[in-house]
């Protein structure tokens, strides 16, 4: 009880020093959380796409339905393969129309006179095969060609690792910076309480005792430094869910919903807070207590 | 209860402070310890509460080998211990009441012991009405009356006191004498640093007078013996 009040007291003797080192914390926590957001998100997309991955083999047009029907069986064969479903070219047509939406009135002129070919849609049991598997179903005869989004899902896991590093560069600098400023801040407390600090070493107070105090002004600087990042992450994503996502028709682009997600990320925001808050008074105890 | 044997002390940049020190001091004695400035005084009184460790040889106080204890275990030697300053190190923002309960309070006595304590040790030496003042309302006797009161007030079995009286007149000194008697009087043992030739020659007690870093005399009822 007693170090939870001097910790208070000892924020509010700092002031200048106090509101630089939370403004740190806040910047970084703000960032550290667009951040996360964007990363879970992308890595939730990517998990997305590869569960959805499918091989449209499409059949050329002169086949009839008897070689139809051996390219099935063919196809399900191939080593990797979990399944293959025969869709028709009007069935190709109507999907076709229905995920335009209503860009799709366009495409029912081509009604009468079909342009589009018959497809085998394969899926394979590991998505990591599609594109052996896909290659392989290319070279049977009577296949006009595959599509399987060729190197979509592999350009978005490339993307996603550069953001990853060039995200944690940057928030490990902005961690570190605002690990340095609390160390700061507390070195001046421990500075400002060093006369007192003494008495209390000479009338046998333990070092833990003595200690306790700027841990709990690091903590405190940290947690305070959270709150407006928690209330951006909350509103933002609130509005990001609401908003953005319905004006993005693509199928695979579907944002994590905002409960429980923004309230795990706003968790994980304060614990990073309160890390970064005890790691500078640790760090700046351990150099200028000297207990 | 306090045991020296052989104790040397020099200091990271090489001065020699105490060079062969042994002594044997029982509960309840009431030690000078004199000589010229820089002789070893403050070394030989810091080295008691480990405010500094000896280079050589042991220290046992109250049967505890002070060299050897682990960091963790110091504040338990300290809080046997009781220890006034010059300058007195008093805090200004606190009061005298303050001030004195900030001894007990770090080593989280309980509030009712704190009360009960402070104030007969506030009464001991004659502040308890000026409890509420801050140190700065004070004279400087009545400063390092406080600072007594802070020192004995978890009942320490030795007080060690480093030229307390330095900064204070010859009849203010006498009084503060006269409280460290009266402590004294209870069993206490006292060991003080000082240059007063007055007070060692008027309050007869053990002399042990150090020069370069050695004891040159240890005599009962001694007097000061050096020209002030
Ligand atoms: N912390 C220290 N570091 C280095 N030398 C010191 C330190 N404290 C005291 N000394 C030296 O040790 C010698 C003894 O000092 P001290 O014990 O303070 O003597 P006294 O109290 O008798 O004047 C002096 O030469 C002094 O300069
Ligand atoms: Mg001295």
């Amino acid at each position: 009880m007693r170090h939870i009040r001097e910790g208070f007291k000892n924020i509010g003797r700092n002031g200048w020093m106090t509101i630089a080192s939370v403004g740190a914390v806040t910047t970084t926590l703000i960032l550290v959380g667009a951040f996360l957001a964007l990363m879970l998100n992308l890595n939730e997309m990517a998990d997305n796409i590869e569960d959805d991955v499918q091989i449209d083999a499409m059949i050329e047009q002169t086949a009839d339905e008897e070689q139809i029907q051996n390219l099935g069986n063919e196809i399900e064969k191939i080593n990797g393969v979990q399944s293959a479903v025969f869709s028709s070219k009007d069935d190709q047509l109507n999907s076709l129309i229905d995920s335009m939406g209503e860009n799709g009135q366009a495409w029912q002129m081509f009604e009468q006179d079909n342009p589009l070919n018959h497809v085998f849609v394969v899926k394979t049991a590991d998505p990591q095969d599609t594109a052996p598997v896909a290659k392989q179903i290319n070279e049977l005869q009577g296949i006009q060609s595959v599509n399987y989004g060729q190197g979509v899902v592999e350009k978005l896991f490339e993307f996603n690792s550069y953001a990853r590093t060039i995200g944690l560069v940057l928030i490990l600098g902005l961690v570190f910076t605002a690990i340095f400023l609390i160390s700061n801040t507390i070195k001046i407390t421990i500075m400002a309480r060093s006369k007192e600090i003494g008495i209390m070493k000479l009338v046998g107070a333990t070092n833990g005792f003595i200690r306790w105090p700027f841990f709990i002004e690091g903590l405190l600087l940290g947690v305070l430094g959270s709150i407006i990042p928690v209330a951006i992450i909350l509103t933002g994503y609130y509005y990001l869910v609401n908003n953005i996502s319905q004006h993005i028709n693509y199928s695979f682009i579907e944002i994590l919903p905002f409960n429980p997600f923004a309230f795990q990320l706003a968790l994980i925001i304060v614990a990073i807070g309160a890390l970064i808050g005890v790691w500078g008074s640790v760090m700046s105890v351990r150099k200028f207590l000297k207990v | 209860m306090i045991l020296m044997k052989d104790v040397h002390k020099t200091y990271a940049n090489g001065v020699v402070a105490l060079s062969g020190i042994n002594v044997d001091i029982k509960q309840g004695e009431f030690v000078y310890i004199v000589g010229p400035s820089g002789a070893g005084k403050s070394t030989f009184i810091r080295l008691m509460f480990r405010e500094v460790k000896p280079s050589n040889g042991t220290i046992r106080i109250n049967d505890i080998n002070v060299n050897d204890l682990k960091e963790r275990k110091v504040p338990y030697l300290r809080r046997n211990i009781g220890v006034v300053y010059q300058d007195f190190k008093l805090l200004p923002k606190l009061s005298v009441y303050e001030n004195v309960a900030f001894a007990l309070e770090v080593i989280e006595e309980s509030p009712a012991v704190i009360r009960k304590r402070v104030m007969e040790v506030l009464d001991l030496v004659g502040l308890k009405n000026k409890a509420r003042f801050l140190p700065d309302e004070l004279s400087g006797g009545e400063q390092q009356r406080v600072s007594i009161a802070r020192a004995i007030v978890n009942h320490p079995k030795i007080v060690i006191a480093d030229e307390p009286t330095g900064n204070l007149d010859p009849e203010t000194s006498r009084e503060i004498m006269k409280i460290f008697e009266e402590i004294n009087d209870r069993g206490t043992t006292i060991l003080m640093a000082t240059h007063s030739k007055e007070i060692v020659n008027t309050f007869r007690k053990r002399v042990i007078a150090i020069e370069d870093g050695l004891i040159v005399r240890d005599e009962h009822r001694g007097d000061y013996g050096y020209e002030s």
